[in-house]
């Protein structure tokens, strides 16, 4: 992978929207809040950020309709506001304040809200998202069912027997693999042989690796797999190569402190700012202040109440 | 004891001569789940061949897939993914009900069950609904062996949001089927294999000697009893699959020991509802069930009973399962391990004497 990563750094990005930039950029800010409020001991539990790979959610913002079904994993905030523009439902969520997303009984890994939902079982949500898309297929309206896993969670048999079924039946199922090379603490080389391409041959499903952070020339790279996905019914298998730029969950991070330098001069925020510094600089200040703002809101709030509670 | 024996006697199950023949349960229920599907468009199918011609390891599904190709699917041997598939349609709006080949493989899908599909009925905060029967075709006594004779009925109790059922020759399938689809919660559905060859009562009449009602709704209670008596010496509570033993032990108390009995057959294993039958318990209670002894279903139906009953007991509740065993393929052996009539007579005997 690193010399995907050198490769990929010398080819200029193009010019972001400024909605797009926005949207990574609010993503950006809510995990680094989420890590500073855990550091300030004010959130309970656990959470997984995605600093690193805030784009993948992004890039796929405009491919997803909102018909379309998307399972989320672990690692779900930037999943979740990439579909919904609710930061403030998000954060009441996790800190289990009024108008939390579910009453604050799901916390960080388990939302369900509108077509989006997250669980915190790796590669449980495949199954689930493989009957999803026959009610879809059936529906016939072109719907599909977007699946986030890691490339740790290809260790999961759940995951096989669902792209087998998918494929037989010809569902459209999307599956988005954020291969960022490290399950927990484990790096990828020490859990998987073979590849993710071959396994998604195996099995008669499409697969298309994409190594690019430019949110622009992903969407070119995708569009057509996607339509395949939704009109032939031909689950698909997007890999994306791509890194963790934080820890695991709150701090606990075993790589080297040169593995992590090499990571982190590869974050898409650092290429998008050298590349655009006026603009980046712009809206990442909006952006940090929008989520101080949400923050200090949510905060302020009562405890959430459940309501539903059997 | 008032009740008097003719010569002659049918064996225990035996229909009252005159009546006409009930139909098996196996065809009892392969029947409710055609009309389900004919009334219900939104209800799918899933399960390990048990599409035409082969129609499922029990043939309780046969001729579904001819008449509805598209909503009642063989899959691969993927009990898991059967199962969140078919949570999945019931998350998008459809109503599943998936079939175990064999109970014991639902362990395969105990995941999806206990994580994901009841789990999600309440995890987000609000009622999700997840209208999802898992069938699971259960019990030994066919010589099929360790891996394809267990009655897991126990690893499911208290499970939140997952309720247990179990078919029983009293209770109609479809009502059953029915009921559980609204629920909007997933459900396990115990079938005793034994029993899908046997056939179903009606109208109120077990044998010559033996009558039952029906109390509590589609998923409530069969009370099994001699008409005309009240007071018996002993109260047998059990799962469907256990009737006709029970009945047959039943008999023989009475005619060979002079001990009145009456069955009590929920439906609904869990949770349970005792309100419709309380007052029905009389006697010594012996709680009997299929699965191996320890953490058992009937234990959990004793902890309910003792702070209701505890003025009225005379004696510990009884338990009656199966032992603490693998359950073995030769007929022999496997009798030795699994509960027979023998095994529920002896435990009522010993009770009273
Ligand atoms: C079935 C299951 N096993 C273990 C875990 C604990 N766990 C949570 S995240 C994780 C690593 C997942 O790695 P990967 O799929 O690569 O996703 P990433 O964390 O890199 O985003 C593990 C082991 C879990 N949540 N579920």
């Amino acid at each position: 992978m690193t010399s995907t990563i050198l490769d990929r750094d010398t080819v200029p990005l193009s010019p972001p929207s400024g909605e797009d930039l926005d949207r990574l950029l609010l993503i950006r800010h809510f995990e680094l809040t989420l890590l500073r409020l855990f550091g300030e001991g004010r959130l309970n539990g656990t959470t997984h950020t995605c600093l690193g790979q805030e784009y993948v959610p992004v890039a796929l913002r405009p491919l997803l309709d909102d018909d379309d079904y998307v399972f989320s994993n672990h690692r779900g905030h930037g999943h979740f506001l990439a579909r919904h523009d609710e930061p403030h439902g998000l954060l009441a969520e996790i800190m289990g304040r009024e108008g939390a997303l579910c009453a604050g009984v799901g916390g960080s890994q388990h939302i369900y809200h509108r077509r989006f939902l997250s669980t915190g079982v790796q590669g449980e949500s495949m199954p689930v998202a493989a009957g999803v898309a026959l009610s879809l297929k059936r529906a016939g309206d072109g719907g599909l069912a977007c699946v986030h896993i890691g490339d740790g969670t290809w260790g999961e048999g759940a995951v096989y027997e669902a792209l087998n079924l998918a494929a037989l039946w010809r569902l459209p199922l999307l599956v988005v693999v954020e291969h960022n090379g490290i399950a927990q603490s484990t790096p990828t080389t020490a859990q998987m042989s073979g590849t993710i391409a071959a396994r998604a041959a195996a099995f008669g499903a499409a697969h298309h690796r994409t190594d690019s952070i430019d949110l622009n020339l992903i969407r070119l790279e995708l569009a057509e797999p996607v339509r395949r996905v939704r009109e032939e019914g031909r689950p698909t298998v997007i890999e994306f190569v791509t890194r963790r730029v934080g820890p695991h969950s709150k701090g606990d991070d075993t790589r080297s402190a040169e593995e992590l330098t090499r990571v982190r001069a590869a974050d898409w925020y650092v290429r998008y700012a050298a590349a655009f510094p006026e603009v980046f600089a712009a809206a990442d200040e909006a952006q940090r202040l929008r989520m101080a703002r949400i923050t200090d809101e949510v905060a302020a709030r009562p405890p959430s109440v459940w309501r539903a509670a059997p | 004891m008032s009740v008097r024996i003719s010569e002659g006697t049918p064996n225990a199950g035996t229909p009252a001569t005159g009546a006409a023949r009930t139909p098996r349960m196996a065809d009892h229920l392969n029947a409710a789940l055609h009309t389900l599907l004919e009334s219900d468009p939104r209800v799918f199918v899933l399960g390990e061949d048990i599409r035409d011609p082969y129609g499922g390891a029990f043939k309780i599904t046969k001729g579904l897939s001819s008449r509805f190709a598209d909503r009642v699917l063989s899959t691969p041997l993927s009990e898991g993914t059967l199962v969140g598939a078919g949570a999945g349609l019931a998350l998008a709006g459809e109503k599943a009900i998936v079939e175990i080949m064999f109970s014991d493989f639902v362990t395969l899908a105990f995941d999806q069950i206990v994580n994901f599909a009841a789990k999600s009925t309440t995890m987000y905060g609000r009622p999700v609904p997840v209208p999802l029967i898992v069938r699971c075709p259960t019990g030994g006594r066919r010589g099929y062996g360790p891996t394809h004779s267990q009655s897991l009925q126990k690893h499911f109790v208290g499970v939140p949001g997952l309720s247990l059922h179990e078919l029983s020759p009293f209770h109609h399938a479809g009502e059953l089927l029915t009921h559980l689809l609204s629920l909007g919660e997933p459900c396990v559905l115990f079938e005793d294999k034994v029993l899908y060859t046997e056939r179903i009562f009606r109208d109120g009449v077990v044998d010559d000697l033996f009558r039952f009602d029906l109390v509590g709704g589609p998923s409530g209670w069969a009370r099994v009893g001699v008409p005309g008596e009240t007071r018996y010496d002993c109260t047998l509570i059990a799962p469907g699959g256990l009737t006709r033993r029970a009945l047959a032990a039943m008999r023989a108390l009475l005619i060979e020991d002079d001990l009145l009995c009456r069955l009590l057959v929920p439906a609904r294993l869990y949770p349970l509802d005792l309100a419709p039958i309380l007052g029905d318990v009389t006697g010594h209670v012996c709680v009997v069930e299929d699965g191996t002894a320890g953490g058992t279903w009937g234990a959990e139906v004793a902890q309910a009973l003792y702070p209701r009953l505890w003025s009225r007991l005379t004696r510990p509740i009884g338990l009656v399962s199966a032992a603490d065993s693998v359950i073995p393929t030769a007929a022999h052996l496997e009798s030795a391990v699994l509960v027979g009539e023998d095994t529920i007579r002896l435990a009522v005997r010993e009770a009273l004497s």
